[in-house]
C-alpha cells in the first residue's frame, strides 16, 4: 500500500464514526498544544512553573481559568506546563515498549522451529513473557518505584520496565499469522535474505494492527503511570516540571478538595481528555481492523470502506481461537 | 485431548503446573525489584529500637542478594510469609483481609456483567447511531479515568449527593460474628436484614467505581460478538416467529456471541485486582488491596517487603485461575471447543 492508500483508507475510517474524528481531532489539537508549550510556553499561559500570583483559594475566573491553590499557583497554567511532560512521558514508555516487546515478539515469531536455536529463544522469551504477564504490570511498576525512590524518571523506568510483555505476545501472534502466506515464500524462494525478509515483508505487514494497539495504549499509559504518582508519591510537587499525576495527588493529600474541586478538577480533566481523545481514535480505528465489526461497518454505509488486505487483519485480541491458544495480549 | 470430564481434569492440572514456574517467576521478579536498590530499611523500620535490634535487622539486609532470596523461599516453603515492618507475620493479616477484596472484586464483576453487556448488545442493536455512541463514551470514559481520581470523586462528592457511605463495611462494628470475612455474607449468615443493607449500601460505591472503569472491555466484546451473531439467520428466523425483541436479542442472540465474553472474565482480573489496591484504600475497605497499598509504601509510609511480595504472588494467582475458569467456561459454553 502506498502513502497515498494509506492516508485515503485513514479518512475513509476517520469519516465512519464521528467519534473516532472527534477522538482524531482532540489528539491533533492536544500534540499542536503540547508542542507550542514545549517552544514557547508563554504564548498559552501567563505563570511560570513554580511562580505564585497574588490570590490564593481563587476560584475560577477570567485571570485564573482554573482558580488558585493555597499558594497561589494557577492551576491553568501548571496544567498547561505539564502537557508536553505528560504526553512525552506516555510515548516514551509505549515507544520503549515497542521496541522492546516488538523486538523480542519479531525474534519469538520468526524463529521458532523446536530444536533450533531460535526455537530454544523463542521459548525462553515466551516463558519469560508468561511472568512479567501473571501479575498486574501497575503493581511490579510500583514495587520497583518504590525500590528506585521517588522522581518521574524512576517511575518512567520501573513502566517500561513492566509495559512490554503485551506487545511480545501481540507481535508474536501478528508474526505467526503472516510468516507463512506465500508472498514471503515466494520472497525466500526468491533467495532474499532472511532479516531483509523479516524488515521488508513481516514487519511492514504487521504494523497496522500495532500502531492501532499503540494508540489506544497511550491513554492507558498515562492513567497507569498517574496511578503510580498518586500510589507511590512517586513524583515531587510543586516542582519545575509538574505533571498531572502529582498535582492530584498532591491537592488531594494537603487540601479538603470537597471545598477547592477546581484543584482536582485542572490535572483531573486534563487527564481524562487526554486519555479519551487517544482511546477514542483508537478504538474507532480498531474497529475498522476487527473484521467481525468492520463487516457490520460495511453493511450499515452506501459508502463501502476501503477494503483492508486481508493478511493485514489476522488474529484480533478478542478472537476466541487465539485467545484459547494463550496468543492474546492482555490489558492491565 | 476432547471434552470428557478426564480431559478437564487433565487440563486443570496441567494449567496449575504451569502455575507453579510462573509463580516462582513472580515471587523472584518481586523480590529481585523490591530489594535490589534498597541500602537499608533497617533505620526507617525501627527509629527507637535498640541497638542489638537493629544489628540484627541489618545482618539480614547485609547478606548477598541470593542467599536473601533463598531465606525468604525456604521460608515461604514452609509456610511463612515472612513479616511485615512492625514485626508482625504477614499471613494471618493477609488471610483475613482477602475475603473482603474478594467480595468486592465479586460485586463489580457482577456490576460489569449485569450493566456492561447490556450496554454491548444496546450498542451492537443501535450500531452507528446515537445510542451506540452514547455507550462509547460511557465505557471509553470508565477506561479513560484514573481509578484513585474515580475513587476520590465517588467518596467525596458523589456519595453525600447519594447519601451512601464511603468508609468501611458497616456502620458500627456489627453485633455478630465475621465467619466469611466479607461483610454482606456475613450479615446474611446472621440473618441480620438491618446490617445486610448497611453493608451493602457500603459495597455500592467502592464496586461501582471498580466497575466502570473495568466495564470497557465487557461491553467492547459483546458489542463486537453480538455484531457478528445478528445478522445470521437463526436470528432472523427467530424474529419471523413474532419473538419479542427482547427475547431475540438477549435469549438467542446474545447466548452465542457471550462464548466471546466470558474471555472477559480473565482479561479483567488484572485490572479489577489492581484497582482494589486504590479503591480500597479511598474507601477504606478492609481488603489487601488496601494493604499492599502500604505496604507499597503509600502515603509515605516504611515498605513492607514480605507484604508486598505476598500480595503481588496472590494477584499473580488470581490473574491465573480468572484465566484458567474462563478457558473451563468457554469450553463448557461452546461444543466445539476441546480442553488442550
Amino acid at each position: 500500500m502506498g502513502v497515498r492508500d494509506t492516508l485515503r483508507l485513514f479518512w475513509a475510517v476517520l469519516r465512519a464514526n464521528p467519534l473516532t474524528l472527534a477522538g482524531f481531532l482532540m489528539v491533533a489539537v492536544l500534540c499542536g498544544l503540547a508542542g507550542i508549550m514545549a517552544i514557547d510556553p508563554w504564548l498559552l499561559v501567563r505563570y511560570g512553573p513554580i511562580q505564585t500570583s497574588s490570590a490564593s483559594y481563587a476560584p475560577p475566573s477570567w485571570a485564573h481559568p482554573l482558580g488558585t491553590d493555597n499558594i497561589g499557583l494557577d492551576i491553568y497554567s501548571e496544567v498547561m506546563r505539564a502537557l508536553p511532560l505528560d504526553l512525552g512521558i506516555a510515548l516514551a514508555i509505549v515507544g520503549a515498549s515497542v521496541l522492546i516487546g516488538g523486538l523480542l515478539g519479531l525474534v519469538a515469531g520468526y524463529w521458532d522451529r523446536p530444536g533450533t536455536a531460535g526455537g530454544a529463544s523463542s521459548i525462553v522469551i515466551l516463558r519469560t513473557t508468561d511472568v512479567f504477564l501473571a501479575f498486574p504490570s501497575l503493581l511490579l511498576a510500583l514495587a520497583i518505584t518504590i525500590s528506585l525512590g521517588r522522581g518521574p524518571w524512576q517511575a518512567v523506568l520501573a513502566l517500561m520496565l513492566t509495559w512490554w510483555p503485551y506487545y511480545v505476545r501481540l507481535v508474536r501472534g501478528e508474526v505467526l499469522a503472516v510468516k507463512h502466506l506465500p508472498y514471503i515464500q515466494a520472497a525466500r524462494a526468491a533467495g532474499v535474505s532472511e532479516g531483509r525478509i523479516v524488515l521488508r515483508h513481516v514487519v511492514r505487514n504487521i504494523l497496522e494492527p500495532i500502531v492501532v494497539y499503540l494508540t489506544m495504549d497511550i491513554g492507558t499509559v498515562l492513567v497507569v503511570f498517574s496511578t503510580i504518582a498518586f500510589v507511590a508519591d512517586a513524583i515531587p510537587y510543586p516542582s519545575a516540571t509538574p505533571e498531572w499525576g502529582s498535582m492530584l495527588s498532591y491537592y488531594q493529600q494537603i487540601l479538603p478538595i470537597a471545598s477547592y474541586p477546581w484543584l482536582v478538577f485542572g490535572p483531573g480533566a486534563a487527564i481524562f481528555l487526554t486519555v479519551l481523545a487517544f482511546s477514542l481514535l483508537g478504538d474507532g480505528l480498531r474497529d475498522v481492523l476487527d473484521p467481525r465489526t468492520r463487516r457490520a461497518l460495511v453493511r450499515s454505509r452506501s459508502r463501502p470502506l476501503p477494503e483492508v488486505p486481508a493478511e493485514a487483519s489476522p488474529a484480533r485480541p478478542d478472537d476466541p481461537e487465539a485467545k484459547l491458544s494463550g496468543e492474546v495480549p492482555q490489558p492491565a | 485431548m476432547g471434552r470428557s470430564a478426564g480431559d478437564l481434569g487433565i487440563f486443570i492440572g496441567k494449567r496449575l503446573l504451569q502455575l507453579v514456574p510462573v509463580l516462582i517467576g513472580v515471587i523472584f521478579l518481586t523480590f529481585f525489584f523490591t530489594h535490589i536498590t534498597v541500602v537499608n530499611p533497617c533505620s526507617i523500620w525501627y527509629p527507637h529500637a535498640d541497638e542489638t535490634t537493629i544489628r540484627h535487622c541489618e545482618a539480614q539486609f547485609n547478606q548477598p542478594l541470593w542467599t536473601q532470596f533463598w531465606n525468604y523461599f525456604a521460608g515461604l516453603l514452609q509456610g511463612n510469609w515472612g513479616t511485615s515492618q512492625f514485626a508482625q507475620p504477614v499471613y494471618p493479616t493477609i488471610a483475613a483481609a482477602l475475603p473482603a477484596t474478594l467480595e468486592l472484586v465479586f460485586a463489580s464483576l457482577f456490576l460489569m456483567i449485569f450493566i456492561g453487556i447490556p450496554l454491548g448488545v444496546i450498542a451492537a442493536q443501535s450500531s452507528g447511531r446515537w445510542a451506540d455512541h452514547f455507550v462509547r463514551i460511557f465505557y471509553l470514559s470508565g477506561w479513560a479515568t484514573p481509578t484513585y481520581l474515580g475513587a476520590v470523586i465517588a467518596a467525596i462528592f458523589l456519595a453525600p449527593a447519594l447519601g451512601l457511605p464511603s468508609h468501611g463495611e458497616y456502620s458500627s462494628p456489627p453485633p455478630f460474628p465475621q465467619y466469611t470475612h466479607m461483610s454482606v455474607l456475613d450479615a446474611m449468615i446472621a440473618l441480620n436484614p438491618q446490617f445486610t443493607v448497611d453493608a451493602l449500601a457500603h459495597l455500592i460505591l467502592p464496586a461501582s467505581v471498580l466497575a466502570f472503569i473495568n466495564m470497557g472491555i465487557a461491553t467492547r466484546m459483546t458489542r463486537s460478538s453480538m455484531l457478528e451473531v445478528l445478522p445470521l439467520d437463526y436470528v432472523k428466523s427467530a424474529r419471523m416467529k413474532g419473538l419479542s425483541e427482547f427475547w431475540v436479542m438477549y435469549k438467542h442472540a446474545l447466548r452465542n456471541s457471550l462464548i466471546t465474553t466470558t474471555t472477559v472474565l480473565g482479561i479483567t482480573a488484572g485490572g479489577l485486582l489492581s484497582g482494589t489496591v486504590v479503591v480500597e484504600e479511598v474507601f477504606t475497605w478492609p481488603g489487601i488491596g488496601a494493604y499492599a497499598f502500604n505496604a507499597m509504601g503509600g502515603d509515605g509510609a516504611a515498605p513492607n517487603f514480605d507484604g508486598a511480595i505476598a500480595v503481588v504472588a496472590i494477584f499473580a494467582v488470581g490473574v491465573v485461575v480468572a484465566n484458567l475458569i474462563a478457558d473451563i467456561l468457554y469450553g463448557i459454553l461452546d461444543p466445539r471447543v476441546e480442553w488442550r
